[in-house]
C-alpha cells in the first residue's frame, strides 16, 4: 500500500496535468502490485499481540492429543511465542459443524497443526472424510513431503533424500461418487489444468530454492490417458520454464518397483493425489515407518502441518510408545513457516540429536523408549544447548 | 473352473490320493496347452520352457498359436479365431511378452485377450528367490487383483476446455467374484488369511461396496481368516515387513502398483510369475516383462518369470509334484549362480541357464 500512495504522489509532483490519469493507471497497476506481495505463498500471518503468534490444533483420534500435547509441552518448554487454540472434531458427529469451526479457526489464525480425524466406515457415505473437507475447504494444493535417511535408524536402504509434492485436492480425493444402477457404483476422478500447472509449479520452484537437480512425475497415462495425460502434459510446460531443472516421468508402478529396489535415484517427485498417497507411504516406510516423516500441507494462504503418513494409530493410542518424531518435527516445520527459525533449529537438532546421537528410540524403530522418554530427552537437549528455557 | 479347483482340492487332502490322480491324469493323455510365444525374447524364452518340461516328461502337449489384433466383422478387433478356438478348447494357457505398437489403431492385446476371454483375476504370487538377493528376505504373499474394470475401465471425458474427468466403476458382481476367487485360492493353496485392501475412507461408496462384498464372501469362508487394511498402510508395512502379509485382494488400479510393488520385493518383472483367471473356466498364464527388443534373438533372456508362470499352470492342473520338481531345480539353478543370465548378475547364455536346468530336472 505504501508502494502504491508513493508512486501517486510522485506523478503529481512529476506532471500535474497527466497526474489524474497516470494515478488511475497506478491504482490499476498499483493494485496488482500489493495484491501480488500478498500472494507471496508462503507468508506467514502477522504476529499480533505482542509478536506472539496463534495457532490452530486439531488434536484428532487415536495418538494425535497424546503427540499434539507433547508438542505443547516442549514449545513451553523453549519458550516458542506461539499460542494454540485447540479446536476438538468429533469424528462420530454427523453434522460438519465441528470441522467447519476447525477450518474457521485456521482462516483466523493462517496456521494449524492437526493429528488425523478417523473416519468412521459404518456410517453412512454421504458423512465425507474430515480431514479431506478440511484441506478441499482451504485449498490447500500441495502435499510437500521430504524424507530423508537418519543415520541413527537402521533401514534397508541407505541414503534416501526424496522430495514428494502430492496434489491435495482433485484426483481421485474428489468425493464424487453415486449408484447410478444398483450395484453399480461410479467414482469420479478429476484432473483440471489449472490445478495441475499449479502443483507443476509448486514443484519446480520448490526445487528451484532447495537447489534440486531433478523433478519426476508420477503417471499412468498409458491407461488413463485423458486424466494423467493432460497431468503430464501440464507438467512438461511448467518443465520448459524452468531449463535448469530436468525433467522425467515414470509410470506408477514401475515408480514403486524402483522404489523398493534402488530408491536413491530419485530426487524430486511430482504426482497426483491417489498415487501421491502410495508413493508416499512406501517412502517414508523405506526412511523408517510413520512416525519419522513430518508432511505439510499448503495452500495460497493457509498451511496446515501433520505427520505425513497421516495414521490415526488407533492400535497404540494411550499407550505412551507413539513415535512424537514426526509430530514434533511437523511442529519445527510449522515454526519455519512462521519465520521463527531458530527456535525451530534449535527443537530439530535436539529431536535428531535423540535420534542418531543419543538413538533413544520408540519401539516402531527397534528401540524400547517410551514416547515421554523421548520428550525428557529431547527437552534435556534443548536445555543444555538453547539459551533460554522455561 | 470348478474342476480343476475340486482336482486342486483334492490333491491338497492326504499325499496319498497325489500318485493317483496323477496316473489318471496320464491316462487320460496329454493335456493341451495353447502355447503363445509372443514377441522380442517371447519366441527363445517359451522354447527354453518347452524344452524344460520336456526334460521333467510333463504331460503337456503344446499348440502354438500366434495372436495379433485382425479386424473382424462389425469393424471390433479381435484376435485371430483359430487363436480363441484353441484356447476355448484346451482352457490353459502360457503367454510370452507381447509387444503393443504405438498409434497402431488397436487396443493393447493384452486388453484384447482380456477382454475375449473375460480374465477377470490376475494372480501374482511373490516368493522370494533363494540365491537371487533382495534387501527383502522370506517375502511369500500372493496378490488377486480384480482386471476387469475398477479404475481401468477407460470411460473419460473432457468436460470442458481443461477439466478431464475419469470414471472408476465398481459393480457388486464383478466385486463378489474376485472376493470369491480370492478365497477360494486361499483355500485351495492352504494360505490362512485374505486381506482386501481398500480406501473406503475417501472413496466411500465404491471401495465401500467392495469391502462389503469381501465381507460378505468372508462368511462363507469360516476357516480363513479376513482382514481389511488401507492402501496406505498396506504400501507403509510392505516395505518394512512384508512377511506379514499372505493373500491380498483388491481393486484394478490398486491390484496393480501393489503387485508391481511386491515384485520389486522379490527382483523384479523378470523372475515374476502371473496367471490370469477367466470366467469360464479359461486360465491364462504369463510372464509379465517387457519384450527387450534390444536382446531378441541374442540368447541373453532369462526364461524364469516364463517358467515359474508355467509352473503355476501345472499347479492349477493338479500337477503339484511336477510344479514342485521343477520350481526347486530353477530355484537350485540360481542359488548356484554358475550359469546366471546377466539380468540375474552373471553372464551365461539362456541356453546355458535351460540346460542346467534340464539336467537338475534329470538327476532328481
Amino acid at each position: 500500500m505504501a508502494a502504491h500512495s508513493a508512486v501517486l504522489s510522485m506523478s503529481k509532483i512529476f506532471n500535474p496535468f497527466w497526474g489524474g490519469r497516470l494515478g488511475n493507471t497506478v491504482k490499476v497497476f498499483g493494485t496488482s502490485l500489493t495484491s501480488h506481495r500478498n500472494k507471496g505463498s508462503r507468508s506467514p500471518p502477522p504476529a499480533k499481540y505482542g509478536g506472539r503468534h496463534t495457532v490452530t490444533f486439531i488434536p484428532g483420534d487415536g495418538i494425535g492429543p497424546e503427540l499434539l500435547n507433547h508438542v505443547r509441552e516442549v514449545f513451553r518448554f523453549s519458550c516458542v511465542p506461539v499460542d494454540f487454540e485447540v479446536v476438538h472434531v468429533n469424528s462420530a458427529d454427523e453434522s460438519e459443524d465441528d470441522i467447519n469451526n476447525a477450518i474457521t479457526a485456521i482462516r483466523r489464525n493462517g496456521v494449524g497443526l492437526k493429528g488425523n480425524i478417523e473416519t468412521i466406515h459404518t456410517m453412512a457415505p454421504s458423512v465425507k472424510s474430515r480431514n479431506n473437507l478440511l484441506r478441499t475447504s482451504l485449498d490447500l494444493y500441495a502435499n510437500v513431503m521430504h524424507c530423508q535417511s537418519l543415520p541413527g535408524v537402521q533401514t534397508r536402504h541407505k541414503n534416501i533424500d526424496i522430495m514428494i509434492i502430492r496434489e491435495n485436492t482433485e484426483g481421485e480425493y474428489s468425493s464424487l461418487e453415486h449408484e447410478s444402477v444398483s450395484g453399480v457404483v461410479e467414482c469420479l476422478k478429476i484432473i483440471t489444468r489449472t490445478n495441475s500447472l499449479r502443483i507443476a509449479d509448486y514443484a519446480f520452484k520448490l526445487a528451484r530454492e532447495k537447489g534440486r537437480s531433478r523433478v519426476t512425475a508420477v503417471h499412468k497415462a498409458n491407461i488413463m490417458k485423458l486424466g494423467d495425460g493432460l497431468f503430464l502434459q501440464c507438467c512438461r510446460e511448467v518443465a520448459s520454464g524452468y531449463p535448469d531443472i530436468t525433467f522425467d516421468s515414470m509410470i506408477v508402478d514401475n515408480t514403486t518397483m524402483q522404489l523398493v529396489s534402488k530408491p536413491q535415484q530419485f530426487d524430486v517427485m511430482v504426482m497426483p493425489n491417489l498415487y501421491g498417497n502410495v508413493v508416499s507411504n512406501v517412502c517414508a516406510g523405506l526412511v523408517g515407518g510413520p512416525g519419522l516423516v513430518p508432511g505439510a500441507n499448503y495452500g495460497l494462504n493457509y498451511a496446515v502441518f501433520e505427520t505425513a503418513t497421516r495414521n490415526t494409530g488407533k492400535s497404540i493410542a494411550g499407550r505412551n510408545i507413539a513415535n512424537p518424531t514426526a509430530m514434533l518435527l511437523a511442529g519445527c516445520m510449522m515454526l519455519d513457516h512462521l519465520k521463527l527459525y531458530d527456535y525451530a533449529t534449535m527443537i530439530r537438532n535436539a529431536i535428531l540429536s535423540t535420534m542418531n546421537e543419543t538413538r533413544l528410540h520408540t519401539a516402531d524403530i527397534g528401540g524400547q523408549g517410551t514416547t515421554s522418554e523421548v520428550v525428557q530427552s529431547i527437552m534435556r537437549n534443548i536445555q543444555s544447548k538453547g539459551p533460554l528455557t522455561a | 473352473m470348478a474342476g480343476n479347483a475340486w482336482r486342486s482340492m483334492l490333491s491338497q487332502v492326504g499325499g496319498a490320493t497325489k500318485p493317483a490322480l496323477s496316473a489318471a491324469f496320464s491316462r487320460r493323455g496329454m493335456q493341451t496347452v495353447t502355447l503363445i510365444p509372443g514377441d522380442g525374447i517371447g519366441p527363445e524364452i517359451s522354447a527354453a520352457v518347452m524344452k524344460i518340461f520336456e526334460a521333467a516328461k510333463a504331460p503337456i502337449q503344446w499348440e502354438e498359436k500366434n495372436v495379433t489384433a485382425i479386424k473382424g466383422p462389425g469393424g471390433r478387433w479381435m484376435i485371430p479365431s483359430d487363436a480363441k478356438e484353441s484356447m476355448d478348447r484346451s482352457k490353459i494357457g502360457l503367454k510370452g511378452p507381447l509387444k503393443t505398437p504405438i498409434a497402431a489403431g488397436h487396443p493393447s492385446m493384452n486388453l484384447l485377450l482380456r477382454k475375449t476371454f473375460d480374465l477377470y483375476a490376475n494372480v501374482r504370487p511373490c516368493v522370494s528367490i533363494e540365491g537371487y538377493k533382495t534387501p527383502y528376505t522370506d517375502v511369500n504373499l500372493v496378490t488377486i487383483r480384480e482386471n476387469t474394470e475398477g479404475e481401468y475401465s477407460g470411460i473419460e471425458h473432457l468436460i470442458v476446455d481443461g477439466v478431464v474427468q475419469s470414471i472408476k466403476l465398481i459393480t457388486e458382481d464383478a466385486s463378489r467374484r474376485i472376493a470369491e476367487y480370492a478365497f477360494e485360492y486361499a483355500r485351495n493353496n492352504q494360505r490362512s488369511s485374505v486381506t482386501a485392501v481398500h480406501k473406503a475412507n475417501i472413496m466411500r461408496m465404491s471401495d465401500g461396496l467392495f469391502l462389503r462384498k469381501c465381507r460378505e464372501v468372508a462368511e462363507n469362508y469360516k476357516d480363513i481368516k479376513f482382514t481389511e487394511m488401507y492402501l496406505d498402510t498396506v504400501c507403509l508395512n510392505m516395505v518394512q515387513d512384508p512377511t506379514q502379509f499372505d493373500v491380498l485382494v483388491m481393486p484394478n488400479l490398486y491390484g496393480d502398483i501393489l503387485s508391481d510393488l511386491c515384485a520389486g520385493l522379490i527382483g523384479g518383472l523378470g523372475v515374476t510369475p502371473s496367471g490370469n483367471i477367466g470366467a469360464n473356466g479359461v486360465a491364462i498364464f504369463e510372464s509379465v516383462h517387457g519384450t527387450a527388443p534390444d536382446i531378441a534373438g541374442l540368447d541373453m533372456a532369462n526364461p524364469t518369470a516364463l517358467l515359474l508362470s508355467a509352473v503355476m499352470m501345472l499347479r492349477h492342473m493338479g500337477l503339484h509334484e511336477l510344479g514342485s520338481k521343477i520350481q526347486m531345480a530353477c530355484f537350485d539353478t540360481i542359488r548356484d549362480k554358475k550359469v546366471l543370465t546377466k539380468d540375474l548378475g552373471g553372464n551365461s547364455k539362456c541356453s546355458e541357464f535351460t540346460d542346467d536346468i534340464c539336467r537338475r530336472i534329470q538327476d532328481m
